[in-house]
This record gives structure tokens, sequence and C-alpha cells, in this order.
């Protein structure tokens, strides 16, 4: 019985190939690793680094692992044997010194690249960013264009190449804003505002969701971020100015309900002080 | 009479009732059993009233393994509804249910499961390993386990009358606020874990004591065997992370209770600060579960190669660093809340300095085989599995923690597949390597071997295709705790994938209860009469197998790290000289304890005023009693010492 497995060891490695198999020849992309902004192609490139530089020790673990059980199986007499042999401090200094090299040279890398795809950082680019603010309801977003004086209902829309603002709260548990191809996420909170500086470099239609449980609505929380050319994006503005509904207190009191999978709707921006209402309603005693 | 409690509060769905009906038919099944075998009052006075930490601990371990269940039959229900809950199909569980299942599923799976299989082991070895006759305070240990039970109870009660948190295992305002959870689902959450919670704390300083003060002679600390020095660092951050938790769940309870503001949303409550502190108390938590898998995994790679540990030293250190920087790391959980750059990157930074020592135990791990006699039996299959599971998720974790990459992956299925790739394999596989181990010390025979390799190997091969999938779900975008999707995202023949994995996983199990009961029967072909059934090399195989209950007849003494594998090397013979043993007494008063804790909680949770000022009373006054109780001790004699030893020397067959 002191055998090596052997079909357990056959069966363990075929199955390995065939979820590999899985994960590479699927018909649809794995869309972290097929970004279409600036910030998510940084952040795809640093996952890709970080992996590499983990498998310099990772690759030789599993390398050992498999060796070592099979050299020095019981029934294998050839192998040495030598039950008091239990230190060396020039290896043990290896794989603390070595682990401890990678994790610097990742280190160094990581306060870099926090500081530089740091949320609340302005993307760098000739155009203006444009301004949008996000409001997280229960089970719905708000997306208020203070410049363009409109605002829109579970749909986002924005010009391509540019630059684009979020200021984010919460009418609502906390959600997380996240729309994966353009970029890393970030909490929505009530009572808070944080800010998230994402850019297409083109036009798609991309999928946008909350990250955080949120209650009952919560899986159908999810919008649909349009990237438009300039043009697009003009014509689209003036289409909602000409037949949307205003979006007066009222109007908003009444979309803040609880509405589980909402629909599409496109307003004219009554209230411009709105975002900051939401945010300051909970500052106040009840 | 009953404060908010109504009939309301037992009607249920038809899922939820054939999971009430088959946990009643369970239980009356158990008490039928024991009243048919006329073992009832063997039950209360051998087992309920027990101060025996060996008892207590296999206890310990029989409520996690009955949660175990819970918590895969939880995993199969929420793939179930993931693999056909696609566009127009709603699956078969309501949202509110669903969210109920994976709230459920997460706290049952650690507090219930994880922390029951530590203090198990905790109580079955801790004791035995360092040469003690019992842990420091035994009274102590078993109001520990009581209230561990009552809130295991507590939980499963929630399936029967009201329901349970639908707000996630770590329940965040200020969705688990009153204002969005009105019932008392996040109340039953609250009162299950604190009280669980306060038992963990208690047990907590009763084993660091128990290892300070109660070590053999010779049994320095860098004598200890590892198992030991691990649990010191888990119990360490018992702890100085429970309180924490115990603070928390209490401001969270003002706010639901008494309509305080700590945590809520607006009124000058503070979401983000609940946020700060549970994981300030369930970062090091993780390393509670981890750590002793760690121990039990050092102890069964020397035993198994036949060679002493490698790197003692190293391994201490690296106990040490894990111990120290779990605590300096909570902020990794939720990067996302918009702390700044700094602030993020030092939190990550102290997450990858984590890497290193554990990275050395793997190392070590690896290099106790180098050179030694390798045997392929059931614990060491276990450690290759965690060994190859734990390196992914290692590697996977590091990805986490660097904040820009965390943004993307952050409460995706990514981050879902590393923690299981951790905990699973740390916390389960550990406990399993550890089981099939230690089972013949405390039954007296060997398991059966083919099944456990059965179970094994269904537990890897399951792990992997349940889990390897939502590495690929995450980069596809997927989030955690979703109910229904849409089909368009490709998701779907991954979640079927990695549902047909949580079978495999629930074959494995039924594999590992096939193994106990064709053991159970054929115990006569696999006894172990020598006490030292895989020639171990630590003190609690120095003892017969099951041990009496003194452990030891004459307490050993160590002189080096392998103390047992030192005697037997050197082979002397004295003629034993006995004294006279103190043992405590059972007493039902650590029961009636639990008992009173349940109540408590269960009248909080339902605003039963009576009930609640009746049981919180009731807990003092046991106490009370129990500590004007003279006589708590009884004497084995010399004498009867040596009967007992010369009984369980001749041999048994």
């Amino acid at each position: 019985m002191n055998q090596i497995p052997k079909f357990p060891f056959f069966l363990f490695l075929s199955l390995a190939a065939v979820l590999l198999v899985t994960i590479f020849f699927r018909t649809d992309p794995l869309i972290l690793l097929n970004p279409v902004g600036k910030i998510g192609i940084a952040q795809k490139d640093l996952m890709i680094m970080a992996t590499w530089l983990m498998l310099i020790v990772v690759i030789p673990v599993f390398v050992l692992i498999f060796i070592f059980a099979w050299k020095y199986r019981a029934d294998n007499a050839k192998a040495k044997y030598d039950p008091s042999w239990d230190k060396n401090v020039a290896v043990e200094s290896l794989w603390w010194g070595l682990p401890l090299i990678i994790v610097i040279a990742l280190s160094i890398i990581t306060w870099q690249k926090t500081h530089e795809l740091d949320p609340y950082l302005p993307i760098e680019s000739e155009k203006e960013a444009i301004e949008i603010q996000v409001i997280a309801l229960q089970w719905q977003w708000l997306f208020i264009y203070p410049k363009e004086n409109i605002a829109t209902l579970n749909t986002l829309h924005f010009p391509e190449k540019t630059p684009i603002h979020f200021q984010i709260t919460s009418d609502a548990p906390m959600n997380s804003f996240w729309i994966p191809q353009l970029g890393g996420q970030i909490y929505a909170m009530p009572g808070g505002k944080t800010n998230l500086h994402l850019i297409a470099d083109k036009t798609g239609e991309f999928r946008g969701r909350s990250a955080n449980l949120s209650g009952v609505g919560f899986a159908g929380m999810t919008f649909t971020a349009i990237s438009q050319t300039e043009s697009d994006f003009e014509n689209w503005v003036h289409s909602v100015k000409k037949s949307s509904s205003p979006l007066t207190l009222e109007v908003y009191n009444e979309v803040a309900k609880p509405t589980e999978n909402g629909s599409v709707a496109t307003y004219n921006l009554e209230r411009k002080d709105l975002f900051e209402r939401v945010v300051m309603k909970y500052m106040m005693p009840e | 009479m009953f404060g908010i409690l109504t009939l309301d509060a037992f009607k249920h769905d038809a899922i939820e009732m054939i999971a009430n009906i088959s946990m009643i038919l369970g239980f009356l099944g158990a008490l039928g059993l024991l009243i048919y075998l006329k073992r009832v009052k063997w039950f209360w006075r051998e087992w309920i009233c027990s101060l025996d930490p060996k008892k207590i601990g296999v206890m310990y371990a029989t409520v996690a393994l009955l949660m175990l269940f819970k918590g895969l039959v939880d995993a199969l229900m929420l793939r179930a509804q993931q693999m056909f809950s696609v566009d127009a199909h709603q699956g078969f569980l309501e949202t509110s249910h669903f969210q109920q299942v994976f709230s459920a599923h997460g706290t049952t799976m650690i507090f219930f499961v994880g922390m029951g299989v530590v203090f198990s082991l905790f109580n079955l070895l801790i004791p035995l390993q360092i040469g003690a006759r019992d842990v420091a305070f035994p009274f102590l240990n078993a109001i520990s386990f009581w209230l561990f039970g009552a809130g295991a109870l507590l939980v499963n009660v929630s399936l029967i009358i009201g329901n349970f948190s639908a707000a996630g295992w770590l329940a965040y305002p200020p969705l688990s606020e009153l204002q969005f959870s009105p019932d008392v689902g996040v109340d039953y959450w609250i009162w299950s874990v604190q009280i669980a919670g306060i038992g963990s704390l208690l047990a907590g300083i009763n084993f660091l004591l128990t290892i300070c003060k109660m070590r053999c002679p010779g049994m320095t600390l860098m004598k200890m065997p590892l198992f030991v020095w691990a649990s010191l660092g888990a119990l360490i951050l018992i702890i100085f992370a429970f309180p924490i938790l115990t603070a928390t769940l209490g401001m969270l309870t003002l706010d639901r209770v008494f309509d305080m503001h700590f945590f809520t949303a607006g009124s000058g409550g503070n979401p983000m600060m609940y946020v700060n502190l549970i994981w300030a108390w369930g970062h090091p938590e993780v390393y509670i579960l981890i750590l002793p898998a760690f121990g039990t995994f050092s102890e069964v790679v020397a035993t198994f190669s036949q060679k002493r540990l490698f790197g003692y030293k190293s391994m201490v250190w690296a106990i040490g660093a894990i111990t120290i920087l779990s605590f300096i790391v909570w902020l990794h959980h939720f990067f996302t809340m918009g702390a700044g750059a700094s602030v993020n990157a030092f939190f990550g930074i102290m997450t990858m300095l984590i890497a290193i020592p554990t990275g050395v135990k793997i190392f070590n791990w690896l290099f106790t085989q180098y050179r030694g006699r390798v045997l392929f039996k059931t614990p060491l299959l276990w450690f290759f599995g965690f060994a190859i599971a734990f390196t992914i998720g290692g590697m996977t974790g590091m990805l986490l923690s660097i904040p820009p990459v965390d943004f993307q992956f952050h409460n995706s299925l990514f981050l879902i597949a590393h923690f299981h790739s951790m905990i699973l394999p740390g916390v389960l596989f550990g406990f399993f390597s550890a089981f099939s181990y230690w089972f013949p010390k405390f039954s007296g025979f060997k398991l059966n071997e083919k099944l456990g390799r059965c179970a094994c190997w269904c537990w890897i091969v399951g792990f992997l295709v349940a889990f390897m999938p939502l590495y690929t779900l995450g980069l596809m975008g997927a989030t955690r705790r979703l109910n229904h999707y849409e089909s368009s995202t490709g998701w779907q023949p991954l979640f079927i994938i990695a549902g047909c994995g949580i079978v495999i996983i629930i074959l494995g199990a039924t594999f590992q209860i096939l193994q106990i009961v064709v053991s159970v029967i054929e115990r006569k072909k696999n006894l172990d009469t020598t006490g030292d059934p895989w020639n171990g090399r630590t003190l609690e195989w120095a003892t017969s197998s099951p041990p009496p209950i003194y452990n030891f007849a004459i307490v050993p003494e160590v002189t080096d790290i392998d103390a047992f594998w030192d005697q037997k090397l050197a082979k002397k013979k004295e003629t034993p000289v006995y004294e006279d043993i103190h043992i405590p007494k059972n007493t039902p008063i650590g029961a009636y304890i639990g008992g009173s804790a349940f109540l408590l909680g269960f009248g909080i949770i339902w605003h039963i005023t009576w009930l609640t000022i009746l049981s919180a009373a009731a807990i003092p006054f046991f106490l009370i009693v129990r500590l004007s109780e003279k006589e708590t001790e009884y004497c084995i004699s010399a004498k009867e010492v040596n009967a007992l030893e010369d009984a369980r020397r001749r041999p048994t067959a």
C-alpha cells in the first residue's frame, strides 16, 4: 500500500488539462483581460506582470511537490535516507531570501502603481473630462450630467477617448460601481462621496453593475455603459433634452423607491443640486 | 407574551419545509436511537456532563461535521440556482431565500465548521502533546463548548422559526440595519455568532494558559511539537481578535434593539467603521483557522516521511511572523472604500509580506520529505491536495493584494475562488488529514484506508472542478452573490462545471461517512493495540489508544523536540511508580449555561422580555451554584492507576 497512487495522479493531471482547455478555448472573452480603456489596460498589465513574478516561486514548488514525493517514496530503496537531517542554514536562507526579494520588487511596483492608478487621480488628456454624478438607488442607477443638465436611469452614455470623472454616492445600502471593461470599481456609500476616473478608448456597449450586496434587487442592478463618438454623444444629449420629462424632487423620490430590474429612462435635470442633496440627506438629523 | 413571535414565523416555502422536517426527523431519530439502546442516561452522564477535553473535542468535531453537512447542502443549493437561473428562468429559490442561503453558508462554514474543527483539535491534542493530564480550566472548557453549541443551534433554529440573515456572512451595515433588514434574520446572525464568539474567546484564554503553564517537565518552548506552536499563534490571535468581534456585534445590536446610530446610514452613523472593525477581527480569524492546519501538516509530513521536521526554528519564526502580520492587513478587504493611495499601498505591501513566512512553511514541508521515506497514507494525501490548492490560492492572493488589481477583482468570483482556495484546503483538508491521522488515537482503531483515499481524491478533484472555473468567471466580470444573470454574459457553462464540482465534493463527503461506518464495523481488523500505529514522534503516541482519562499515568519528561521518537530510540525500561491522580468530576452546569445562553439569544431576537430577563439571570445563578460546590474533583489512587495500567498493557484481543 505504500506505492504512489498512480491512477489518481493521472486523473489529477488530466483534469488539470481539461480545466485549462475550458479556460482557454471559450467563445466568450475574458473581459478583464480585454479591457478597452487606459485604466483597465494598466490594471491588466499589472495583473500579468505580478503573475509572472510569482511564478518564479510557484513553479519550483509545484515541481518539487511531485519530484520529492516520487523520489523519496518509501519503496525506493535507492534514495538516500537521512532521518536526522533537519536544518541547513544555506537552503533555508534561500527560501526566506528569494521570496523576500520578489516581495520587495512587487512592493515597489505596488507603491508606484497604487499612486499612479489612484481612482481619485484625474486622467491626463487634451480633452476636458466629462462630469457624471452617480447615485446608487434601491436597486437602480441614476446618472446625472450636471453640465449637460440631463439625467439617465440604468443607462450610461459618454463620448469615447474622453476622460470621465464619476462622483459616486448612494441613496441605498452600500453598493459598488463597476464597469469591468473600463477598469476597477469603487464603493457607493450613503452619505459619502467617492471619485472614480475612467476612459474608453473606443466605442461600444459594456456591462456595468453593482458589485456589492445591497438587498433583494441586487442581482438585477445592472446598467449598460455606452461609449459613443463625440458627435453621436452630442446628438444623444440633444434628443434627451428634447424628449424627456423633468427630474424634479418629487420625480426623484418616486424613482428612488425600491424597484427591481428597473427600466431605462432619461430626464431633464430640474434640480442642479440633486446630487449634493442626496449626499447631505444622510448628514442631517432625522 | 411572545414578543414579536407569531405563527407567521413558522410559515415556509416547500424547500425550507423539507429542510425543517429532515432536521427535526434527524434529531428525533438520534434521540430514538439513544432510547432504544437504553443509552440516554449514559449519554447524559458520559458526554453532556463531561469535563474531559478528549470527549469535549469529540463533541466539537461532531457538531462541526454536522454543520459541514449543512454548509455543503447550502453550497449545492447556491450552485444549483446559478446553473439554471438565466434570462427568463428564475431558478428554484426566491431571491430572499437565496440570499439567506449564502449568508448561512458563510456563517456556518467559518464560525461553526472552521472554529469547530479548530477547537476540536485543540481539545484533543494540546493536553496530550504537552504531556498534561487536563486543560487549565476544565469547567470553563465545557462552558466554551456549550456556548459554541448554543450558537450552532440558533443558526439551525432560524430555519424553523423565522428566517436567517440575508445580508451576507459579515452583515455589512447599513444593509444589516433595521432600516433595510427589519426582520429577525440579522438578529439570528448576531446572536448565533455572538454567543459562539464568546465561547471561542473563553476557550482561547483557557488553551493559551494550558500551553503556557501545563507543559510537562523538560518541554521548553523550543521543544514543543509544531502543532502546539501553531496553536499558540492561533490562540494569541483569538484573545486579541475576538473581543473586537464581540464589541462590534454589541454595537450593531444596540443599533437594532435600542435604535442607536453607531453604523446606520445617516444620523451620525458610520457604516465603514463597522467594515473596519469586523475585518480587524476577520483577517486574524483566517489565520486562527489556518494555523492549526499548518501545525497538523507539520506533524503529518514528518511522521509519514519518517524523518525529523525540516527547519523547526524557521517554522516557529514563520508562525510568529504570521501571527503578528495578520493584525496589520485588514484593510485589504476593502481597498475599494476610497482610502488614499498611500494607505492602500501600505496594507497591500503588508499583505504581500505574509506570503514569505507561508512560503517558507511550504518549502520546509517539502524538504522534510527530502531524504525521507515517504509513506503515502491518507493523511499525507490530504497534505498533497492542500499543497497544490493552497499554492494556487496564495498566488491569487498576492494578486488581490495589489490595490489597482484588487479594484478589478473585488467582490468578483475571482475573490471567491481565492478564499476558497485558502480556507477549504487550509482548514478542511487540514482537519481531514488530522482526522485520519489521530482517529486511531481516540477510538483505538484505524480508519479504512481505501475509502479514505476515495474521499480524499473526490475532495481534491471536486475542489478543482468547483473553484477553478470561478477564477475564470471572475475574469469574465462575474460578481458574487448573484441569483440571476443574463445568458449574454457567457457565464452559464462555467457555472454548470462549478456545480458539478460541488457534486464531486459531496461524493467525497459521502465516502467519508461510509469510511467511518465501515471502519466501525470492521474495527476488530484494524485495532491499534500499541498506541502508536504510525510510528509517531510526539507524546500523544506514548500513551494507549484511546488514552486513559488521565492521559499519562506518569507525567513524561522531555529532552528533545520529537519526545516520543527519542524515547523509542533510547528504549529504556523502568519499573513505573504511580501516584494519586485528581480528575475533575463531571457536571451538567456547562450544558445548563449553554442552554441559558441559547434562550437569552432567542429571547432578544424575538423581543420576549421575560425570557430574556430569566435566562440572563440564570447564567450567573448557575455559575454561583458551580462555584459553591465543595468537591469538584475525585481521586484515582495509585493502586487503581496501577490496575488500570496493567489492564491496558495486556493484549486486548
